[in-house]
């Protein structure tokens, strides 16, 4: 900016270096782990350079898993994150869009009385109702089920709020000029207002993917059946199952199988991702 | 509330748009929320035979025990420590990648992808490296002459249980954190700085001062983080153990609910953190009205 400060540039590179070090660590660690074969784990400290066992132990882990590890294959909890994360988040949008136009574009009876239900949701974490919410979800037999994983967790309060700032923004000529060609309102909806909304949809999905594949207290209550396992989750019972040491480099492998989907989407999607994340919070 | 100027006029299309949200937020939280107000009231004899209306003696007697009270404090501990170390490294992080030109881009991407790492896995990230047997941490502790073990010592689990959980908030706060400080006038910086002021006086002095509502939304936001997302940080590590020492409220509601059956304090213990989620989000929005007046 103002003054050229050669030092004190220099100093923010090392931090920041330092800091970006610090934060990918535990991450190369755990890739480092996941190349090694078990009987590395048995001589003391682990290394710190690759090791010649990744094919191996990722097959083993997506493929195979119970043998050893005590933990069925990943590969279909990997595909039970991904049914639940897509579940949850086109569900989430697709209901939050549908309230936000209601609240927004119509006027009718008891509109604030359902704006405050839904406003509700926001003071309701999963964490502080566990039981009851449990018990609700039992008495519908959803326990066991995508239905029983996802539903439970499609309300949000923030996506409607997010949908509704926006569709205050969008200028009043277009609902006249609809109208005065003699469109309905669910035809304003899906022709002008989805499109309009295409970048909020897409925001809001990255954060609301990575919200559905991040659960962990939801799919461990509801779910004791394998086949229905996340892969989250999953790795709790590989860590804490059986009383000898866990086999680290299983582990390891699928954790860095478990945190690679989330972490892909918010790299290529950044933007978008950022967008969502500041925008939610207005 | 404002609608649009011009409005469609339907008698039942709007309750049919409301209806699958409203049907979901009824059954799956004002229900069950209701049911935990209703239960943290009942008792249950030893046999699950007999449920008897207690009035307030479920919240009496967990207040009375002192397992649930020093969970309160590892809790505040617990939130407090990992707020403020979040918070710090992240506006410590903010400040430098704000100066950068080029590197800027390449910088916040390697800063904000743990965001999309679970709390369970972070978890188990951190619990691996400071593992006593095999993990690296320990291991360079002992050439300082520290012991590590968090198995025996609760002071090493809060320490490892806090490094997970600020681990993963840090590119959250991180990113508001420079969205706050892009907005703050280039010509109040430029001003001090003709003026004579450098830059740790102008950061004092303008920057911190006219980040503070940024500042003041993440920490109830790294709060509630702290206090309810953590769960599967404490779940797939420490269990809220050794003795207790990382039991935090969340961890002892599902533990009272499910491990041990003991409904009407779990009920109860609901019902005590529904309280203080209502009071942040009310100290959140009450915060940001003020900002749009600001």
């Amino acid at each position: 900016m103002v003054e050229n400060d050669r030092f004190g540039s220099l100093l923010a590179h090392l931090i920041l270096i330092l800091g970006v070090a610090a934060v990918v660590f535990p991450v190369y660690v755990a890739v480092i782990a996941s190349t090694h074969a078990p009987g590395t784990f048995l001589q003391g400290v682990m290394p710190l350079l690759p090791g010649s066992h990744a094919i191996e132990n990722y097959r083993t882990v997506i493929f195979e898993g119970r043998a050893q590890a005590g933990a069925p294959p990943i590969g279909l909890m990997l595909w039970n994150s991904f049914v639940m994360a897509m579940m949850i988040a086109v569900g989430k949008i697709a209901i939050s869009l549908l309230s936000a136009f209601a609240i927004v574009y119509f006027r009718f009876r008891f509109r604030i009385f359902f704006f405050w239900v839904i406003f509700l949701t926001l003071m309701l974490p999963v964490e502080v109702r566990i039981v009851p919410t449990y018990a609700v979800v039992a008495n519908l037999g959803l326990l066991n089920s995508y239905a029983g994983l996802s539903i439970p967790l499609i309300a949000s309060a923030t996506a409607t709020f997010l949908f509704r700032q926006f569709f205050m923004t969008v200028p009043e000529e277009m609902l006249e000029a609809a109208r005065v060609d003699g469109a309905g309102p669910m035809k304003f909806f899906k022709d002008i207002l989805l499109p309009l909304s295409i970048t909020n949809i897409a925001a809001m999905f990255v954060i609301m993917f990575i919200y559905g594949w991040n659960q962990y207290l939801w799919p461990l209550l509801v779910t004791n059946d394998e086949r229905y396992y996340t892969v989250v989750m999953g790795i709790q019972r590989m860590v804490t199952g059986g009383d000898s040491e866990p086999l680290w480099h299983l582990v390891m492998a699928t954790v860095v199988m478990a945190a690679l989907p989330p972490i892909l989407v918010i790299l290529f999607m950044q933007r978008l991702f950022v967008k969502g994340l500041v925008e939610t919070e207005k | 509330m404002q609608t649009k100027r011009m409005t469609f006029s339907s008698r039942w299309l709007p309750y049919a748009l409301l209806a699958p949200q409203v049907l979901i937020t009824v059954v799956f939280f004002i229900w069950p929320a209701s049911q935990a107000l209703w239960q943290s009231m009942l008792r249950q004899d030893a046999f699950g035979l007999r449920t008897t209306f207690v009035w307030f003696r479920n919240f009496e007697r967990l207040f009375d025990n002192p397992l649930y009270l020093a969970s309160m404090k590892t809790t505040a501990i617990f939130a407090i420590s990992t707020t403020l170390l979040a918070m710090s490294l992240s506006l410590l992080f903010a400040v430098m990648v704000n100066r950068m030109l080029r590197s800027r881009e390449w910088y916040t991407t390697f800063l904000v992808w743990p965001y999309a790492v679970a709390p369970a896995i972070a978890g188990v990230l951190w619990w691996f490296m400071f593992n006593t047997s095999v993990g690296i941490v320990p291991y360079m502790l002992e050439g300082f002459g520290y012991d590590w073990n968090h198995r025996l010592d609760g002071n090493d689990a809060m320490i490892l249980v806090v490094l997970a959980a600020a681990w993963k908030q840090i590119s959250y706060n991180f990113l508001f954190f420079l969205a706050g400080l892009q907005s703050i006038p280039q010509s109040l910086l430029e001003a001090a700085a003709i003026d004579g002021a450098g830059r740790t006086k102008r950061f004092w002095t303008i920057v911190f001062p006219l980040l503070s509502p940024t500042t003041f939304f993440l920490m109830v936001v790294n709060v509630v983080y702290a206090m309810f997302d953590t769960f599967g940080v404490i779940h797939a590590t420490t269990e809220g153990g050794p003795a207790q020492a990382t039991n935090i409220l969340v961890y002892n509601v599902f533990r009272d609910g499910f491990v041990n059956g003991n409904l009407g304090a779990s009920a109860a213990q609901s019902v005590v953190l529904m309280g203080i989620v209502v009071v942040l989000t009310v100290v959140q929005f009450r915060f940001i009205e003020r900002r749009v007046n600001y």
